[in-house]
């Protein structure tokens, strides 16, 4: 007679399964509408991100383990091939550099105004990749600074090569980045070749663009550089995004179906940079620390 | 005492599971890595459905929402609703033959992928192709692999 429910540690039944479903499906439904609404969920939002951080820290740990372990133990003759590639680089850019500045001079005589239109972003912020999320609903990734940093949402962030996206939620340590190649991006970009502008818009594919709004008998080939155009007033002007990797012109569709391949190296990238306008720049971030400056 | 040792078991699988589920992978990897933490989620509600139950799906669910959701709240339904189905039929599940636990277990991975889909779509965000489902199909083969530890499960509550 010892079989029953107390005998057994069984714990107690409590509220029934159907009511406890009920409660829930409709709390989750009211968080959704809330959520879609905007307002105040995203302080709760802001709030578990805080919390999220140092899991994001420790499942990123692995990788940067490894990351620092084979710098460690890098070759003395490696280092000293890249330092020397590096010099190298570095005097090729010191010429372009110099070269620039003539150009900017030439520029601001030309067109006489007050400020070289090209020139609207100067401060920059390096930031670590903590997280990586690519598949076909979301290219994002996590990095590790946030609004304690100056970061706000809408900031174009930047790798070496060229255009990465845009922070989108942005945490006190640690701002969601959504790449170009996500499928709900999309960035004003022009031909460098031609001038003419567009929309490229993410894929979902890894490092893929796609151009749909060109018309069929628009001047674009394959191995065309796409730059930002600094319309919309989020990335800044001029800022390489990728170049084109295939044209197809279908007769049947009256648009020019267009893919490019994204400049940035995202699968590889562990260090990006926010970017910061120049404060007299109708879009400059109010947020914008006064000393962001390079590390 | 068996239920709180059974609930710290819970609680160490599906975090676990939930760690293994959003740890960046390369893409072709994570093109295929099975929903660990929703597998956790219906595996524990056959199991234990008094100690985890749908509680356990709720919570792992936003969990899940502040690492990928879209929508604030979109897993923490489908999984709400994935531990609520598991629940109510843990009895009749329990005692099928295993081919029919995993046919059962495949359903449940394709709701709860299906109720995400769908709110992907009211709301307005990329619901993906075809490739979205792969994980889902790789979880539903793999969950024959959870018999043996259903069974160690079973023997340590005996």
């Amino acid at each position: 007679m010892s079989n029953t429910a107390a005998s057994r540690n069984i714990p107690p039944r409590g509220t029934p399964a159907g009511l406890r479903f009920f409660v829930y499906a409709t709390l989750s439904l009211s968080i959704m509408w809330l959520d879609q609404r905007g307002g105040w969920l995203d302080t709760v939002r802001f709030a578990l991100q805080a919390v999220a951080y140092p899991l994001q820290m420790a499942l990123a740990s692995p990788a940067a383990a490894w990351d620092w372990t084979r710098e460690n133990f890098e070759q003395r003759t490696t280092l000293q091939q890249e330092n020397r590639a590096l010099r190298e680089r570095l005097r090729e850019l010191e010429l372009l550099a110099m070269r620039r500045a003539d150009l900017e001079r030439e520029n601001f005589e030309l067109r006489s105004l007050g400020s070289a239109a090209t020139d609207v972003a100067d401060r920059w912020l390096a930031a670590r990749v903590i997280a990586v999320e690519t598949n076909r609903l979301r290219q994002r990734y996590t990095v590790d600074r946030g609004t304690v940093h100056g970061i706000s949402k809408g900031q174009a962030v930047i790798a070496g090569e060229g255009l990465v996206g845009q922070g989108l939620r942005v945490g006190p340590w640690s701002t969601e980045i959504i790449l170009l190649a996500d499928p709900e991006h999309a960035v004003p970009v022009q031909i460098a070749r031609t001038g003419q502008r567009t929309l490229a818009l993410g894929t979902g594919r890894n490092g893929e663009l796609s151009l749909p709004y060109l018309p069929l008998q628009s001047d674009i080939r394959e191995g065309d550089l796409l730059v930002t155009s600094g319309l919309g007033k989020t990335f800044p002007t001029g800022y390489p995004v990728g170049s084109v990797s295939a044209v197809r012109r279908d007769g049947a569709s009256p648009l020019a179906q267009v893919t490019a391949k994204i400049t940035a190296k995202l699968d590889r990238d562990r260090v990006v940079a926010f970017l910061w306008f120049k404060p007299a720049h109708p879009a400059a971030s109010p947020t914008a620390p006064p000393a962001a400056t390079p590390p | 005492m068996i239920a709180s040792t059974v609930r710290s078991r819970l609680v160490l699988t599906t975090l676990a599971a939930f760690v293994l589920q959003v740890l960046p992978l390369p893409f072709w990897l994570a093109a295929i890595r099975p929903p660990l933490a929703v597998i956790a989620v219906i595996f524990w509600s056959l199991i234990a459905p008094r100690v985890g139950g749908i509680t356990l799906g709720f919570v792992t669910g936003l969990a899940l929402d502040v690492y990928r959701g879209a929508v604030f709240g979109q897993h923490a339904l489908a999984l709400s609703l994935v531990a609520y189905i598991a629940v109510r039929q843990h009895l009749l599940v329990r005692n099928k033959p295993l081919f029919e636990q995993t046919v059962f277990a495949a359903a449940l991975l394709f709701a709860s992928e299906a109720v995400s889909w769908a709110i992907d779509g009211w709301t307005g965000n990329a619901a993906g192709g075809w490739m979205r489902w792969l994980p889902i199909l790789v979880g539903s083969l793999l969950w024959p692999l959870t018999a043996a530890w259903q069974a160690s499960e079973n023997r340590a509550r005996r």
